[in-house]
């Protein structure tokens, strides 16, 4: 079954994510990160900065902090069984901290498919804004297999 | 840290590499801990066999977080303007992945000196799992 392309231009439910010095350490611990800025909220603090620095994909785990990560998906009656991650990027504005509220605001920007409707890709844009201002720019292509 | 001189770089010079301890479960736990992604097809041996698959393998955006790592070794994170992958092969349990980067462009962005990097994450074998690139301001 292919997906209606009228969700082209669905808005993907907002959420709010506060990261926290604490999942931002075990995340630095599981990518072997040893610059203590990512990990050490008194190395942070001496750097100068507010709180442990975000890592550049860390903004990939906040987007899918919520009880549906892929509640788009679902609304599009994809079989989430099937589903690959295919790209992901991000474009950088500021950085940002443990302890501030972040606002995601994603819509669906495209729908297509190759190999006659093998593979389909799903483009979801997510602007990330703190405090109304836009600090990340997180795409994400999901491919779905038939 | 000090930033690379824009100058002084030429398209095709390799930035500092490194390669991973071997993924292991542990790895895949820790990073299902610090990720919030707990699917179980990186976790539960039972589950994945289940879907006739051998083995759990990594979360792929673990390899993207290396990558991320091999930027911010090199520049501080301020100056990492965009980042993309694209996912190419799956990680198992064992691998160790060899990331690395080279300058493919110079280029001006937004009036800021910029380089465009090509990063690789792959494993020893030189199976790349994912294909990356950057924009990174060294002004």
């Amino acid at each position: 079954m292919l997906i209606d392309k009228k969700h082209i231009g669905m808005k993907v439910p907002p959420h709010s994510v506060t990261p926290t010095a604490w999942q931002l350490k075990w995340f630095a611990k599981a990518t072997g990160e040893s610059n203590p800025i990512y990990f050490d909220e008194a190395a942070a603090a001496e750097a100068g900065l507010p709180g442990v620095l975000v890592p550049p994909t860390f903004f990939f785990c906040m987007d899918m902090d919520k009880d549906h990560p892929f509640d788009y998906l679902e609304t599009m009656g994809c079989d989430l069984g099937k589903m690959l991650h295919g790209e992901q990027s991000f474009v950088y504005h500021k950085p940002v901290h443990s302890g501030e509220k972040l606002d995601f605001d994603g819509v669906i920007t495209d729908i297509y498919d190759k190999k006659n409707g093998a593979l389909q890709f799903v483009v979801k844009d997510v602007k990330v804004l703190r405090q109304g201002e836009l600090v990340c720019d997180v795409h994400s292509v999901m491919v779905i297999r038939a | 840290m000090t930033k690379p001189n824009f100058d002084a770089l030429n398209v095709g010079d390799a930035i500092p590499s490194f390669t991973t301890e071997p993924v292991s479960r542990l790895t895949l736990a820790l990073y299902a801990t610090g990720s919030g992604d707990h699917h179980p097809l990186h976790l539960d041996q039972d589950y994945v066999r289940s879907k006739g698959i051998p083995d759990v393998f990594a979360h792929g955006m673990l390899g993207m977080a290396y990558l991320g790592r091999l930027l911010t070794q090199w520049v501080p994170q301020a100056a990492i303007r965009s980042f993309g992958v694209r996912f190419t092969a799956i990680t198992q349990v064992g691998e160790r992945l060899v990331c690395t980067g080279k300058v493919v462009e110079k280029l001006e962005q937004a009036g800021e000196k910029c380089v465009r990097l090509e990063l690789t994450c792959a494993n020893e074998q030189g199976e790349a799992k994912h294909k990356a690139d950057a924009v990174v301001a060294l002004t």
